[in-house]
């Protein structure tokens, strides 16, 4: 076996990118998957030294300690309007934001809208696992009908809370934008696809394509009370019946 | 015939003990260790049959923490 442990055989290794803080997401958490994938992406594009990441208020506010890029930490919901200043400023500059559903759907829908409307030259990471994660598992715009949280213990109903809201097809249908698309990283094959697409994003941003919104439909084991293992599958069997995974724009240039 | 022999390095101390890459590996041959945990508390990772391991990258790509490196090699049998 010790032969085989060697760096001509090394097949896979955590990327660079991603230091050795130990990242503080609970086990399981999707955010750590996508934050192995922007790592791995911008040290494929060679871009370590001129990415710009705009981190959330929620579970991923401690981002910036974790991708050695350079990172400007916003108010809650802000982060698009933090990069729109960032990338107006810097035009040569990969310039991406990464938010939760609380945050991108929720107090800073405004923000996010006319950012992507505006066609700022940026990437938005836009984490929905339905649920406010950070403070404790509340009910978000994008909670599904009928699913239990701490502040609808019953379900969501529509009569009282509303109907979930589809940020990710309201922005394909805005003229900024020139890619939209939603993707998942439960398993190998969707992972795969899911850093595909924060590649094209990336790059959009770089070459001032336009807008481009990745949302990554996600699990929270802990708000949702489940092990990793049963979020997954929570997720496919409820979470993708409403949100369709794959691309909803993308504009050739 | 030449076939893929691999193995896996666990960084046990990053491990989180959240099962994803036990699920991950289409040979079945990743478990939770037995009555052992890392300083924070968690029951990490280990191979439990390191000779059937093709190095298949499964359980690395999954893993949130980046807790699995791999490497393989093209052996003669
Ligand atoms: C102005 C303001 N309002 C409310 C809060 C409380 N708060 C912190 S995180 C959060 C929601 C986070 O949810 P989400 O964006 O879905 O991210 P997650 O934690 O699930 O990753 C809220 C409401 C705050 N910090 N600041
Ligand atoms: S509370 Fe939910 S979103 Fe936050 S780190 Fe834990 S699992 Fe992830
Ligand atoms: S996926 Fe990673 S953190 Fe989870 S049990 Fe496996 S090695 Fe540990």
């Amino acid at each position: 076996m010790e032969n085989i442990v060697s760096p001509e055989n090394l097949v896979y290794q955590k990327p660079t990118l991603l230091n050795d803080t130990d990242m503080h997401y609970c086990p399981g958490c999707s955010h750590g998957v996508v934050h192995k994938l922007i790592a791995e992406v911008i040290e494929e594009m060679g871009m370590e030294e001129k990415a710009i990441g705009v981190s959330p208020v929620g579970c991923a506010v401690f981002a910036y300690k974790y991708i050695d890029i350079d990172w400007q930490e916003a108010a809650h919901g802000r982060a698009p309007a933090i990069a729109t200043a960032i990338k107006r400023l810097w035009p040569d500059r990969l310039v991406f934001t990464y938010q939760g559903d609380g945050d991108l759907a929720c107090i800073g829908t405004a923000e996010t809208i006319h950012a992507l409307n505006r066609g700022e030259n940026i990437a938005i990471i836009f984490i929905n696992n339905a649920i406010y994660g950070m403070t404790g598992g509340q009910m978000a715009p994008t909670t599904l009908m009928g699913m239990k949280t701490a502040t609808c213990p019953y379900g969501r109903q529509a009569d009282l809370h509303g109907y979930p809201l589809k940020i990710t097809e309201l922005a394909a249908q805005l003229e900024g934008t020139c890619y939209v698309t939603r993707q998942s990283v439960h398993s190998v094959a969707a992972i795969r696809k899911a850093k595909r697409a924060i590649r094209q994003a990336f790059e959009n941003s770089v070459n001032r394509r336009g807008s481009s919104l990745v949302e990554i439909v996600s699990t929270c084991s802990s708000g949702w009370k489940k092990t990793p293992v049963e979020a997954n599958a929570w997720m496919e069997e409820h979470m993708f019946d409403f949100y369709h995974v794959g691309d909803l724009k993308t504009v050739e240039s | 015939m030449a076939k893929m022999k691999g193995t896996i390095v666990v960084n046990t101390e990053r491990c989180k003990g959240c099962s994803l890459c036990v699920v991950a590996c289409p040979l079945d041959i990743i478990a939770l260790a037995d009555k052992r945990v890392n300083r924070r508390g968690y029951r990490y990772v280990e191979q439990t049959n390191p000779e059937a391991c093709t190095g298949c990258t499964s359980c690395a790509i999954v893993c949130p923490d980046g807790c699995i490196t791999v490497y393989r090699k093209r052996v003669e049998s």
